[in-house]
């Protein structure tokens, strides 16, 4: 036992300085993590070229050119007002990405902060802080942010926030549970007796070894608010046309999904591989830094 | 005459538990000289790392004084608290948890530079971590670092020097090799005596290992459950142990050497519960020599012989 | 009489995409009926590896065994299949390991346990498993109302009786204990080790101890192996080896611990670290750290030379070619 741990031990000694580099190695070996990694950038290259990448704008209408099928002209068919399906394809990214990163960030940096100052300082204040979580988890995601949608009225940023403001919960509890295990470690203690006051111990010894888990969740959790954006614009919250959203575009087809599939088929195909990108990515991540974990 | 640099006076920690008051560090009185190395032994259990850390308050006392120097810093506030730890710093025993993995080696040695500022100036800090570095036997190549990266041996240096750079005056030493092999166990005990010369340090040194708290401490003060129940010097408790579990420690001690006929002292049972002890003197239940009147009346911590402490009633 | 268990030339690595670790490397040793071998080595030497590699449980992927042969009872355990093996666990060669914190299953009760490893291997009615059980638990010192208690309701002390009770319930011929006291408390392990030495008299079982104490070595066993990066460097009697160490390391070992009746200013220190198994040293394994080093210990590996009865050590000081410069 104590043997394997020295075996681990002189594996890691001659790793390089970073604890990063030893991560990418791992993860490169995850050829379907790699897989998900290309497509997010293909992605994001998307969504920031899209101006150059998009042969149409995604409001331009052409109403003698409705409803036509996939062809040389119009890659992936046009809509109902004639517009190009892959031009709002491919600025519907920037929607979606942007959707995703901001509201997962607002939940990671409040829910974050919480989740760490409950776990640090435990008794009344963790109490307090995650019976409001538990509140807040009791209802589900989905309503959660139709509510504040429907409260805050319907724009890109609410739809932002209600996604995010519903996330909140579950980074909490995340960091609430790394930072218990981790304030129980002698190098906390460490920081005490050097003088360190709470604050800074949070902040610089803290917080930076329970980064994994959140990182992991992070990344799933950018694609489940994509898909929590697209399922509140397929209700008709959130986004005003002509807003070329993915989850929009697949409420907008859905009378004409007999006839003319192909105005549902496609951002139904954007929004599959998106999820599916994100999911391989952190699925890949947690693997990698699992033994990170460990130690 | 050696001045006294700590006074512990009826120190106490308890700790609640759901199945009642856990008495950790159950009244202890004791000195410790300038200078000096006191060794604190006992088993799993005994109190000795919650004394230690007791009087540096990282756990803070439940009752009691500890006097620094003529003051009882249990009575310090916040501000004056973290100017009195640049004097008295702490080695921990498990080399692999008690660095930051994400700070490399400079960075975990200037740590407490940086939080306690005015110690060194700004733009000294790199010199003193390399400085200390050497005073610690630490390659200078290694100086970015992490600790993933070294062996136990190593990182316990690390430690070390992280206690040192503030210039203290009194460490407690936590079970500092207990983690480590044989041969680097020798290597760090070497150089925890150099810095003591060197740098006129005074010494906690907590272990559960007798040879290796004889071999580095001046005093030693033996614990059972929260109490100190035989303290004297390095030599004596060998030569004369007076308490009966001090009798039975050393007796149980495995000797690296073939042909040594002893009489081994078995103790019976298991090490009681801490929680809720009884009135009378913890050891009652194991002890071969009790009395009655061992389990009613808890004996008095007295100088039994000149320099010789013991909490015995029937010695 | 020959040997009950005999190790030749056994090497064991754990490879990975990364590195090769050469956890033990051409290890020799034998173990005679009703004797007990200590085993010494620090973290990293391979002691651990070579247990499990008897056993048959060196976890592969990543381990591997390269060569050599354990001959068990006149048989060779690397070519029995697997089936065979579980026949010979728990019943001819039981092995205990150091933590006895999580070698229970925290949701049997210790009785249950007990009867779990006979069970295995005899058939038996449940009220004689029973009494078996109850019969073991008695041997090591614990009442046998405590049947059925759960492994949390005993301190380590106990913990590691009942894992002593399971390792002896069908009698082995062989009991390989992986650091058995370790993590006990000193006064906990004497009674722990007293009760050990009471059991190897009434069972005759030989013991493969391993273990760092020099002390618990003295105190228990009959010959003793000192391991260094993979390889036995010394072996032989316990009282001929603690009264002449003879290999630079062995000697470097016993100078380096404190003791109790000497008063010493300094510990003689072995410089350096013990070597990266991925990256061991050529020739001689411990040439880096010793001071007695020659060109030869750099270039080539020492045999084993007899040098009293019994008495083997691997190194060049004592290879008679070496010393009359060959």
């Amino acid at each position: 036992m104590a043997e394997a741990n020295a075996i681990a031990k002189g594996k890691k000694e001659n790793k390089s300085n970073s604890q990063l580099m030893g991560v990418w190695i791992r993860l490169k070996k995850n050829r379907l993590a790699i897989f998900g990694l290309v497509i997010l950038i293909l992605l994001i290259l998307m969504a920031i070229f899209a101006d150059i990448l998009a042969p149409y704008g995604y409001d331009e209408q052409n109403l003698q050119n409705t409803f036509q099928t996939p062809n040389l002209e119009h890659p992936f068919g046009t809509d109902e007002f004639g517009r190009d399906i892959l031009s709002r394809i491919i600025y519907g990214s920037r929607i979606s990405l942007q959707v995703g990163i901001i509201a997962v960030g607002i939940a990671v940096i409040i829910g974050g902060f919480l989740g760490a100052v409950a776990g640090y300082f435990s008794g009344k204040v963790d109490n307090i802080i995650m019976r409001c979580m538990d509140v807040l988890l009791s209802i589900p995601q989905m309503l959660l942010a139709i509510s504040i949608v429907a409260a805050l009225g319907n724009s890109l940023a609410n739809l932002m926030i209600a996604v995010g403001v519903s996330s909140i919960p579950q980074y909490a509890r995340i960091v609430r549970a790394s930072v218990i295990s981790i304030k129980n470690q002698e190098f906390v203690e460490s920081a005490k007796a050097t003088g360190s006051n709470d604050l800074r111990i949070i902040f610089k010894h803290v917080i930076p070894n329970c980064l994994a888990p959140v990182i992991v969740q992070a990344t799933l959790g950018i694609g489940l608010a994509i898909l929590t954006a697209a399922g509140l614009s397929f209700i008709g919250l959130g986004i005003k046309p002509p807003t070329p959203e993915w989850g929009a575009m697949l409420s907008g087809g859905r009378m004409y999904i007999r006839d003319y599939p192909h105005l549902t088929l496609f951002p139904g195909i954007a929004i599959v591989v998106t999820i599916f990108a994100f999911n391989v990515l952190g699925d890949g991540l947690r693997d990698a830094l699992d033994p990170k974990l460990k130690q | 005459m050696e001045r006294v640099l700590i006074d512990v006076r009826d120190l106490k920690k308890y700790f609640n538990t759901k199945q009642g008051t856990l008495h950790a560090v159950d009244g202890l009185n004791f000195q410790v000289l300038k200078g000096e190395t006191l060794g604190l032994v006992g088993e799993s259990g005994c109190g000795k790392s919650t004394t230690g850390r007791a009087i540096l308050r990282l756990h803070e006392p439940t009752s009691g004084e500890v006097i620094y120097d003529g003051e009882d810093i249990l009575k310090y506030n916040n501000k004056k608290m973290k100017e009195m730890r640049r004097k008295m710093q702490i080695v921990f025993q498990d080399p692999y948890s008690s660095l930051n993995p994400r700070l490399s080696v400079f960075e975990l040695i200037a740590d407490p530079l940086y939080v306690n500022k005015g110690v060194v100036p700004k733009n000294q800090i790199e010199e003193k971590v390399k400085y200390t570095m050497e005073l610690v036997g630490l390659e200078k190549r290694l100086i970015n670092s992490y600790p993933h990266e070294l062996d136990g041996g190593r990182r316990q240096r690390v430690g070390i020097a992280r206690a040192l750079v503030l210039n203290p005056e009194f460490i407690v030493l936590d079970e500092p090799v207990s983690a480590l092999d044989v041969s680097i166990q020798s290597q760090i005990l070497n150089l925890l005596d150099e810095l003591q010369e060197k740098l006129s340090l005074t010494y906690i040194f907590v272990a559960h290992d007798l040879s290796v708290v004889k071999h580095i401490s001046d005093r030693i003060a033996v614990m059972y459950l929260g109490n100190i129940v035989e303290l004297t010097d390095y030599k004596k408790i060998f030569e004369d142990p007076l308490h009966p579990y001090t009798q039975a420690l050393l007796s149980a001690i495995p000797i690296p050497k073939v042909g040594i006929k002893r009489e081994r002292i078995m103790l019976e049972g298991d090490v009681p519960s801490p929680i809720n002890p009884g009135p009378g003197c913890v050891f009652y239940g194991r002890c071969r020599n009790r009395k009655d009147m061992c389990k009613e009346v808890k004996p008095e911590f007295e100088e039994k012989k000149p320099g010789h402490f013991v909490a015995c009633h029937i010695v | 009489m020959g040997n009950l268990l005999e190790i030749k030339n056994l090497s064991i690595e754990y490879v990975t995409d990364e590195r090769t670790n050469k956890a033990v490397n051409n290890l020799n040793l034998k173990i005679r009926e009703g004797e007990t071998l200590g085993f010494v080595g620090e973290t990293g030497a391979g002691k651990t590896t070579t247990a499990l590699g008897i056993m048959r449980l060196v976890p592969s992927p990543p381990g591997r065994i390269v060569s050599g042969e354990i001959i068990f009872e006149g048989e060779n355990l690397l070519e029995k299949t697997e089936k065979e093996m579980r026949e010979i666990r728990g019943n001819k060669i039981s092995m205990i390991f150091q933590d006895p914190m999580t070698s229970l299953n925290p949701i049997m009760t210790v009785g249950e346990q007990i009867e779990e490893v006979i069970k295995l291997h005899e058939d038996l009615p449940k009220d004689e498993l029973r009494k078996r059980a109850e019969a073991m638990l008695e041997t090591v010192g614990i009442r046998k109302e405590r049947f059925d208690d759960y492994p949390h309701e005993f301190s380590g002390g106990m913990k590691q009786r009942v894992v002593i009770a399971m390792g002896l319930a069908c009698n082995p011929k062989l009991i390989i204990a992986d650091e058995p006291t370790t993590a006990l408390d000193v006064t906990i392990q004497a009674q722990v080790l007293e009760l050990m030495k009471e059991l190897k008299v009434k069972f005759n079982t030989s013991m493969l101890l391993i273990t760092h104490d020099l002390g618990v070595v003295a105190e228990t066993c009959d010959y003793v192996a000192i391991m260094y990066a993979g390889s036995v460097l010394e072996y032989g009697n316990v009282e001929r080896i603690y009264n002449n160490p003879l290999h630079p390391y062995t000697v470097g070992l016993f100078n380096s611990i404190p003791s109790l009746d000497e008063d010493k200013d300094k510990l003689d220190v072995i410089p350096g670290t013990p070597p990266d198994p991925a990256n061991l040293p050529t020739g001689c394994k411990f040439h880096p750290r010793c001071s007695k080093c020659m060109e030869i210990c750099k270039q080539k590996m020492p045999e084993p030379i007899e040098v009293e009865e019994g008495h083997y050590v691997s190194c060049f000081l004592y290879d008679k070619d070496v010393k009359e410069g060959r």
